[in-house]
């Protein structure tokens, strides 16, 4: 189901300056925007009709650079439409404005990005570790992160392994 | 490259809570995450005066398996595995999800008959899905003899999936493309005397529950949330649909033939837990009726698309034909490649919106597969639902959003 030809058009009249440009692909719209005005483009969606945040997450384009993606999709129930928001992120700068104010259901979406990924949000009201453990080290999602591997434990080398194992020696 | 350890003071923890917790005047309980009314490995901290609730703190991530990781690592079609191991009441709705990402990412023409077949077992899917919910929730409400019945149905469906794919719950039975393999013989008859035998034990059901004084009382008024709030915190599915608001993906956006079928999305107006149970018992008579249609107008022909590029040949032709030998070969060690992009597919799962967020890089791995899944979206409704109410009143709040904690866990 295509978007209509107007909807890029009348989203790009609305947000104005805020808008980098427009993508299309396999008939999604995509709005790419700066990253220091994407609380105030969900505000302005919002008022535009787009009700629902569908989803949030952040791709790791490592090596390449700017190496972060964070993709936000807005559902419109009137509109019927998806539209996604696209900001890139450079490794140094990994700070985004929380869109809290705008979805309150971005809490526990921005807390997996952060912890996943290690893109910090400001404004966010409780930006902890959702699903890793709190005392985890590293971001695991990231691309230099590795798959890992955990050795499994027979009698015969249970201490062996035990003593190999990060929290023991912590 | 390893971020130095993050450290939380109690500081940071204590604006969770309510100063009066911090005072003293209220209790902090421990819920979970072995509870066997938290569905599965959920902790709840509760801020107690008294038996009320007055704040709930989800604790989630005790079934974290890093699927998402996981799948980066596979190519499209080995990936597709991981997709069962989600929502494990759920599996070929979720098996159905990444199947379209894909083949929306590499356009892939799927074949009338596999897309007719998906949604009919999708269908059965929804309504095992639904009975295990049933079956629990009325558990956690001590109707034991509903969680009995429920699963001897729920049993049927069971082994309709096992003599699809051999398999009674980690599927994988359809494939970027289509369907692994066409149905089996005596399909047909398994799923008539299924829907012969159903529409009987749904009233069963509701005779023991719907006019049920005592289920009525635990469960009318209790968690209800208004349409704007809902859609504010995320709620999607039939707890969205209980408050009054027919938003169901599968007829506002089809997807896999859902427009051709005819059938209806229940709502009910207060969207407490006794709505979302009136909703959900509906939902499995049009689901029913969606099976029936489904079946009576099954098209024969292929269930896997034609292109070799993306599907493996049949194994008929490996012993006559090069071209096929090559394929087969190219599939099997290395996979396709998919274009660079990102494609965002929503779908309705019997939880509500499941949405599969899938990134090509012209390799024959995804560079990024991220589920939205509705347990997880739901689940951070806890809060607001439980405000308020008695600690036992939570044990029906929790089993009325249905959560799969393999699904808000991943």
């Amino acid at each position: 189901m295509h978007p209509p030809e107007n909807l890029a058009n009348e989203l790009s009249e609305l947000l104005g300056e805020a808008l980098l440009e427009p993508q299309e692909f396999r008939g999604q719209l995509s709005l790419v925007v700066q990253p220091q005005s994407v609380l105030a483009v969900c505000q302005k969606l919002k008022g535009a009709g787009f009700d629902l945040l569908a989803a949030l997450t952040a791709v790791d384009y490592w090596p390449k650079q700017p190496r972060f993606r964070v993709d936000y999709r807005l559902y419109s129930l009137k509109r019927n439409q998806f539209v996604g928001l696209k900001v890139s992120l450079a490794e140094d700068q990994l700070e985004l404005p929380s869109v809290e104010p705008a979805y309150p259901n971005a809490n526990w979406h921005e807390r997996e990005v952060f912890d996943m990924f290690g893109i910090r949000f400001s404004g966010h009201s409780d930006l902890r570790r959702i699903l890793m453990p709190f005392e985890w080290e590293g971001h695991p999602l990231r691309k230099d992160y590795p798959l890992g591997y955990e050795e499994v434990q027979f009698s015969f080398n249970f201490d062996e392994i035990e003593r190999r194992k990060k929290y023991v020696k912590d | 490259m390893l971020q130095p350890q993050m450290e939380i003071t109690v500081d940071e923890l204590r604006q969770l809570v309510s100063d009066r917790a911090v005072q003293g005047e209220t209790m902090l309980l421990n819920m979970g995450p072995q509870h066997p009314s938290t569905h599965g490995v959920l902790r709840l901290l509760l801020e107690l005066d008294g038996e009320r609730i007055v704040n709930c703190v989800p604790d989630i991530g005790f079934l974290h398996t890093g699927i998402e990781k996981n799948m980066e690592a596979k190519s499209y079609e080995k990936a597709l595995v991981m997709t069962d191991r989600m929502d494990y009441l759920n599996n070929l709705g979720n098996n159905l999800c990444y199947c379209l990402a894909v083949e929306q990412l590499v356009e892939l023409d799927v074949p009338p008959r596999a897309q007719v077949v998906r949604v009919l077992l999708t269908e059965l899917q929804r309504i095992a899905s639904h009975l295990v919910w049933l079956g629990t929730h009325a558990l956690d409400l001590a109707a034991l003899s509903v969680f009995l019945y429920c699963f001897r149905e729920r049993e049927h469906i069971m082994d309709i999936f096992e003599l699809c794919s051999g398999q009674r719950m980690m599927t994988s039975y359809f494939r970027p493309g289509g369907l692994w393999r066409d149905l089996p013989a005596g399909f047909d008859e398994a799923v008539r005397q299924f829907l012969s035998l159903f529409p009987a034990r749904m009233q069963e059901y509701e005779s023991l529950l719907t006019e049920n004084p005592l289920y009525m009382d635990r469960t009318k008024g209790i968690g209800a949330i208004s349409t704007e709030q809902a859609l504010q915190i995320g709620l999607t599915g039939p707890a969205l649909r209980a408050t009054g608001l027919a938003f169901d993906l599968r007829t506002a956006r089809p997807y896999s033939g859902y427009e051709e079928f005819d059938f209806e999305i229940p709502i009910a107006s207060n969207g407490d837990t006794y709505d979302r149970y009136i909703v959900r018992m509906e939902e499995m008579r049009q689901s029913l009726r969606i099976v029936e249609q489904a079946l009576d107008r099954l098209p024969k022909g292929p269930v896997r698309s034609n292109n070799r590029k993306f599907v493996p040949p049949p194994r008929s032709e490996l012993g006559h034909s090069m071209e096929a030998v090559i394929h087969h070969f190219k599939l099997w060690t290395e996979g396709f490649a998919a274009p660079a992009g990102s494609v965002y597919l929503p779908v309705e799962s019997p939880r509500g919106l499941l949405g599969c967020y899938l990134e090509g890089d012209g390799s024959p791995k995804p560079l990024r597969v991220h589920f939205r899944t509705p347990s997880f979206a739901n689940l951070q409704a806890i809060p607001i639902l439980s405000r308020g109410h008695l600690v036992a009143d939570l044990v029906a709040i929790i089993s009325s959003l249905d959560p799969v904690l393999g699904d808000v866990d991943r």
